[in-house]
């Protein structure tokens, strides 16, 4: 390569590297996840070397909670060899990032980590070019330590990236640089500070709901009492009475704005309007058998050997249905949009999980050509998989573009309930059998509404079948779901291994081993039996048959190619159903470790969260009515639920890092399941395993 | 009613002409432009929208403006004002006692409240006093951690 191809003079002052992503990086993405937009994605900018020295890194990504603004920048001052403090991060901002699909799916360090590194590992390629011809030394001789290059024999023969780039821009690529080797890391798998810590403590850090712009007005949209009812008779002459009010009637968007948000909400209630709606075909009773009735043909996911051979070979046949609610997310953060154009351009801050689908649906809302929409991400306020979709942006869009002020739109608690991608409710039927001695001989597990994740079983068993029919990734018949479904931490995963983990313990207490053995006599995968041997030794698990009258649990897992195994103990106040979780212990495998503090972090929000959707989210329903409303009808964990946490990061350098997040959650239904069976006896085959359930099946014996 | 409100915002003097039923939150947000007071349910039931008002923890999105006419109002803003993090700060960014971020204000001060009664609380008089305070990222061992931390080292609330 020639160095005037290399070199090109820009305005600019910083350095700019362009990559290619590989293609096979792409091919690795799991499936079913919408794929990359190719053409966007070829050439792309993640860094730039300021003039100061500090490194300003882009990425599409955002920062939820999750710690991406802080694990992403460790890998890339890792690769790059700069202090991790001079790293600035920019994120989100569909302007100035390189696309990305969205922040979910445990993605930002297994996936796209590998992307930054490469990048960090070819700029500090061509910077060491550019600083052996420089410094008149042969590559081979430098060293580079905190963004500085020195010859390794002569001190004084220094230059830093700063004056490296100064003034140049940078675009070639150096093929296939490697990588750092792990043991040779020097941040990565250090604890460091987080990027936002000081923002968020202080109030400062700017959510798309702070964001304050002049002339701007707050909206408050009329919504349907039904998903499945229509408004007539909207009459508004009340609200437009209130000095300052705005009302727009755009098609089917009608909306009151004010410059104050609280006007806005009264201006609101005094809109009037009838609805109509038609008797409710399903509630949250008979939803079940809705699902039954509506699925489509069920999809084969794995199948082996013959369940008919499997179950002669039985000594024990058993047949299980497994049930769970719909859950909402329920971010503390409300859907929130701020939208300004301005000269044919639309500048939105969103709330959002996806920021680069944002955009096409604004620019299509508006009539926008595309490159005229700017989405940027401030802080969110918590995803989880339930910020993906475009809805507020594109209200908030609308109604700036009608009133010709900026327009902020942040849902009420009750829109956010309403309009909720929920996490599927879901039948799971199973049927096995196993010999006397308690070795699986047939499998056969039937998915109905939650999607088919890892719906396959670990357990080695010669003869299987697991089938999937509809789920949260969308293409349902027409009111399957009453609502929309969407994915929520680690979609259709804790429905299926709360299926699955119950009934292995339902299999096991029948066979009369130690849940524990029983699992290891049909576990021949070294991951799983490692993080089972663990999360056993970290626990001090104490074999025994249940029901033991003690209470503890167990149950594994695998998401987002991480490896999980949970204990618990818990009581069960028989009085009154209540359950306390009072110890998990978790052994999770995910390679290598980026943020070892990070990733307990992470870990123990996890299990924390966990306790919800096990214990008391269910979301009620009349058709297309939303019953909760608020956080007093859909109880979330409180402090005082609260377990001792314990957690075992398993040392595995030689994997790559794998999905951290969102494995623990999985587990958490079938552990506490498992260890209410073993505290008082009865089996919830249920989810979440209320009060009022766990009575009843008390009552039942 | 419209009507001028006098209080002590982050200790300096403040005066709103506004309709004094409208909840604090709001006017803090919009009125005064101080965002760090977040809005998460509106109805009391989450903790997001906590501030102090004469050292007790109030939920601002249902207190009425009039109500803290000649009183103290605190807000997440005015804990660092002088720049230097209070202890309690100071402990939820050693602890990383936060994810997203948006339900820390209201969790600050409501520990605040409970240090400037009791300096020295009890694990179990912390999770008391903080449980109606949700926080939907899960970082409820790390806040406990940093309350029990600040109470230790910091000389309760006050610094």
């Amino acid at each position: 390569m020639k160095r005037r191809d290399f070199l090109k003079v820009a305005g600019s002052s910083g350095l700019v590297v362009f990559f290619t992503l590989d293609p096979l990086r792409a091919d690795q993405e799991p499936e079913r996840l919408p794929t990359r937009a190719a053409a966007a994605a070829d050439f792309n900018a993640y860094l730039r070397i300021g003039a100061d020295g500090r490194v300003t890194c882009f990425v599409g990504k955002v920062e939820l909670g999750q710690g991406a603004m802080t694990a992403l920048p460790m890998l890339l001052a890792e690769e790059l060899d700069v202090a991790f403090d001079t790293i600035d991060m920019v994120m989100g901002d569909t302007d100035l990032c390189p696309y990305d699909m969205g922040t979910f799916g445990s993605l930002c360090i297994w996936q796209f980590g590998p992307v930054l590194r490469a990048a960090g590992a070819e700029a500090r390629a061509v910077l060491l070019e550019m600083a052996g011809e420089q410094l008149q030394v042969p590559v081979d001789q430098l060293q580079v330590k905190a963004g500085v290059v020195t010859a390794a024999n002569n001190a004084s023969k220094r230059v830093t990236y700063a004056q490296l780039v100064q003034g140049k821009r940078i675009e070639r690529r150096l093929p296939k640089v490697p990588v750092k080797p792990v043991k040779a890391f020097t941040i990565v798998g250090k604890g460091v500070v987080r990027k936002d810590a000081r923002e968020k403590v202080t109030g400062a850090a700017k959510y798309a709901g702070d964001i304050t712009l002049p002339g701007m007005l707050h909206a408050r949209v009329l919504r349907a009492p039904a998903h499945d009812a229509k408004l007539e008779a909207i009459d508004t002459s009340a609200a437009e009475k209130i000095e300052g009010v705005r009302v727009v009637r755009d098609g089917d968007l009608v909306a009151v704005l004010h410059e104050r948000r609280d006007v806005a909400d009264k201006a609101l209630q005094l809109v009037k309007a009838k609805a109509s709606r038609p008797e409710p075909a399903v509630d949250d009773k008979t939803i079940f058998d809705h699902l039954l009735k509506t699925a489509p043909q069920p999809r084969t996911v794995a199948q082996g050997g013959s369940l008919e051979q499997g179950e002669q070979q039985a000594a024990t046949v058993i047949d299980r249905t497994y049930l769970n609610s719909y859950v909402s997310h329920a971010a503390i953060e409300t859907h929130s949009a701020t939208a300004q154009i301005e000269n044919g351009k639309a500048t939105l801050w969103v709330g959002t999980q996806a920021p680069f689908s944002v955009k096409p649906a604004v620019a299509q809302a508006l009539g926008f050509p595309q490159q005229n929409v700017r989405i940027i991400t401030p802080y969110v306020g918590g995803g989880f998989g339930g910020k993906t979709g475009a809805q507020q942006a594109v209200e908030a869009a609308r109604l700036a573009k009608v009133v010709g002020r900026p327009v902020q739109a942040v849902w009420d608690r009750a829109e956010e309930f309403f309009f909720d991608t929920f996490r599927p409710a879901a039948v799971v039927a199973i049927r096995s059998g196993m010999t006397g001695a308690g070795k699986i001989t047939f499998w056969d597990f039937r998915v109905v509404g939650a999607g088919d994740r890892n719906a396959q079983s670990f357990y080695e068993v010669a003869n299987h079948r697991t089938t999937s029919a509809g789920g949260w990734q969308g293409g349902n018949p027409p009111g399957m779901h009453p609502f929309a479904v969407g994915p929520w931490r680690a979609p259709s995963v804790n429905t299926n291994t709360f299926a699955r983990e119950s009934h292995i313990d339902v299999m096991a207490a029948s066979s009369g081993l130690d849940p524990v053995e029983f699992r290891r006599r049909n576990l021949t995968d070294p991951r799983m039996l490692r993080v089972l041997a663990a999360v056993e030794k970290q626990f001090g698990w104490k074999p025994g048959k249940a029901p033991s009258g003690r209470g503890v649990g167990v149950s594994c897992g695998i998401y987002s190619g991480t490896y999980a195994a949970m204990m618990c103990a818990l009581a069960v106040d028989k009085a009154t159903g209540r359950v306390q979780v009072e110890r998990v212990a978790l052994a999770q495998d995910m390679g290598v470790v980026v943020n070892p503090d990070g990733a307990r972090q992470q870990m123990e929000g996890s299990i924390t969260m966990g306790l919800g959707y096990a214990l008391t989210e269910e979301v009620h329903f009349k058709g297309g009515e939303v019953l909760e409303r608020n956080f007093d009808a859909y109880e979330l964990p409180w402090f005082s639920w609260l377990p001792k946490i314990e957690l075992v990061l398993i040392d595995n350098p030689d994997l790559a890092a794998q999905g951290c997040g969102e494995p623990p959650i999985i587990n958490i239904g079938a552990v506490i399941a498992n260890a209410i069976h073993d505290a008082v006896g009865v089996r919830l085959l249920q989810l979440p395993m209320t009060p009022a359930r766990i009575k009843e099946a008390l009552a039942k014996g | 009613m419209q009507r001028t409100v006098s209080f002590t915002l982050n200790g300096k003097p403040v005066r709103v002409t506004v309709d004094d039923e409208r909840m604090l939150l709001w006017v803090l947000r919009n009125d005064l432009g101080l965002t760090g007071t977040k809005f998460g349910c509106g109805e009391a039931l989450c903790g997001a929208c906590t501030v102090l008002v004469n050292n007790e923890a109030m939920r601002s999105c249902v207190t009425a403006v009039r109500d803290v006419a000649g009183k103290q109002v605190l807000t997440i803003e005015g804990l660092s004002a002088s720049g230097k993090l209070h202890p309690l700060q100071d402990a939820f960014v050693r602890h990383h006692a936060f994810q997203c971020g948006y339900c820390t204000p209201g969790m600050i001060l409501t520990a605040y409240s409970l240090l400037a009664k009791k300096p020295k609380p009890t694990r179990a008089e912390i999770v008391r006093h903080m449980d109606d305070n949700l926080c939907r990222c899960g970082s409820h061992v790390r806040i406990l951690d940093a309350v029990e931390d600040a109470a230790r080292t910091g000389k309760g609330g006050a610094r």
